[in-house]
């Protein structure tokens, strides 16, 4: 997967967790916690969607690499991709 | 001790059959019931009341997403009961207003919910919802309502069974009645229709009811009544100190006359006749009336053979001699909406006092000669030639009662 298709499936996620939200013009070197009107447990969702659709672990330590979306892309890449060649 | 006056000035609610006091009273008095199949986990199609107001009138979608339904149905119905009553809420100090809910049960659904989600999983626990502790604690409902309207005031549940409605209003009002606070949100509310184990709890114990017309499938006091229909549903009010609802120019509705809780001591399930022709007639004691001063007794029956039987009894050896009483049943057209029965109970029966006009128990094609109490209204409305007051039973498991009397305001 490129950076850009694992930004969207990150996308994809939170459309479901934030519905309410306006997501068509999220900077991606923003943290998302200052465009989005997030809480932890909102994060918590995320890390649980990726582990359900993807099945793709985030330990707790590595929380702080889903901050944006750029850092979101940088961090899960490869494993989406390491997952793909499984 | 002469106790504070306490008066009902506002009503939200969201019932099988209507989603406002005067869609639910309207449709009481037509004879229109609301009872639909659904499809129940596990279970295939099954009877149910299910409520259709629109949960996004006062919560977002996230909220309606992490939140459970019995804390949407109590949002609609508090917002609904806060706009009906009318008061300055923007104004109001918000840690003097208590939220009391009855709930029959809570955390059913959730957990229920969370076990089908690890089910495909593996049953692997690293798939359970973080979400999953606060929507199944027991105060899910008012905390939710708390939440939503910024209320910091005390606001928990009262379990009680089916009981728990009337709960919601008799611990408001003592709330009021000690100063702990100056307003309440109260009643009942339930979620039950989403658990498939109330569902299959029921049919083990050959209580849940089939029909092939839904509208028809419950009718207390009908010789071919074979049990409940389960339903979910709501209504608060809301309750001031009479003094303070004069002071603002408040419509009142009703005031809160006497009540009585009492427990059977006597079986997890089975109702108890003479413990409840007790709770009666102390809450007929403690209004300061006798049995021919009420006018309209809204009765629990939930359409089981035996449990009908016995409400008539124990009604039936209070009630002698009263002319003037009329006896009716609300299940027969929402089913059993389990925390939220008897305050939307009570809430159909409350424009009684202005249409002088009794709804009816409706389904009832032959009726049972053990629950033919004279004064019970049958299959249409009745002209009273006066409602004074409003007697409202609730009775639920593990042996609790509850009587709730209303009655007209009179300054």
């Amino acid at each position: 997967m490129t950076k850009d298709q694992v930004k969207q499936a990150v996308i994809d996620i939170i459309s479901d967790i934030a519905p309410d939200e306006d997501l068509s013009n999220l900077k991606p070197d923003v943290r998302l916690r200052d465009q989005l009107q997030l809480d932890s447990m909102d994060f918590l969702d995320i890390v649980m969607e990726l582990r359900k659709r993807h099945g793709i672990e985030v330990p707790e330590a590595d929380y702080m690499q889903l901050a944006t979306l750029d850092s979101s892309a940088e961090y899960l890449t490869p494993k989406f991709n390491a997952l793909a060649k499984k | 001790m002469k106790l504070p006056r306490i008066v009902i000035t506002g009503v939200g609610l969201t019932a099988p059959n209507g989603n406002s006091l005067s869609e639910f009273r309207e449709n009481l008095l037509k004879g229109v019931a609301g009872i639909e199949r659904i499809d129940v986990r596990y279970m295939g199609q099954l009877l149910a009341g299910v409520c259709h107001y629109d949960p996004l009138k006062y919560q977002k979608k996230k909220e309606v997403r992490v939140g459970t339904r019995a804390g949407s149905i109590s949002i609609y119905c508090a917002r609904e009961a806060l706009a009906d009553s009318a008061v300055n809420f923007d104004a109001f100090p918000k840690d003097r207003i208590g939220i009391y809910i009855g709930c029959t049960e809570h955390g059913n659904v959730e957990t229920e919910n969370e076990i089908y989600n690890i089910s495909k999983f593996n049953y692997d626990t690293k798939f359970w919802s973080h979400y999953h502790n606060p929507r199944t604690v027991a105060n899910n409902p008012a905390g939710e309502t708390s939440l939503n309207l910024g209320i910091t005031g005390p606001a928990y549940t009262i379990g009680a069974a089916c009981a728990a409605g009337n709960m919601g209003l008799i611990h408001a009002a003592q709330m009021l009645r000690l100063g702990e606070v100056d307003f309440a949100l109260c009643g009942g509310v339930s979620e039950s229709i989403h658990t498939f184990g109330i569902f299959a709890g029921f049919k083990s114990q050959n209580a849940l009811a089939n029909h092939e017309d839904p509208k028809k499938a419950s009718r207390p006091f009908d010789k071919g009544r074979n049990g409940i229909v389960i339903s979910e549903g709501g209504c608060l009010y809301t309750l001031e100190r009479l003094e303070d609802a004069q002071a603002r120019g408040a419509k009142i509705y009703a005031e809160i006359a006497g009540y009585c809780v009492n427990s059977d001591a006597s079986d997890y399930v089975l109702p108890n006749p003479e413990r409840q022709a007790q709770c009666v007639r102390r809450a007929i004691v403690n209004a300061g009336m006798t049995p021919r001063d009420i006018h309209i007794v809204n009765t629990h029956a939930t359409a089981t053979p035996l449990g009908d039987v016995q409400e008539c009894q124990a009604i039936g050896s209070v009630f002698v001699d009263c002319p003037e009483t009329y006896i009716n049943n609300t299940k027969s057209f929402i089913g059993h909406a389990m925390g939220a029965a008897g305050a939307l109970e009570l809430a159909g029966n409350l424009p009684s006092f202005d249409d002088l006009t009794v709804h009816p128990t409706i389904n009832v094609d032959d009726l049972d000669p053990q629950c033919a109490l004279p004064g019970l209204v049958l299959n249409q409305p009745v002209k009273a030639k006066r409602v004074d007051a409003i007697l409202n039973n609730s009775f639920g498991m593990l042996g609790i009662n509850s009587t709730l009397i209303v009655k007209r305001f009179v300054a």
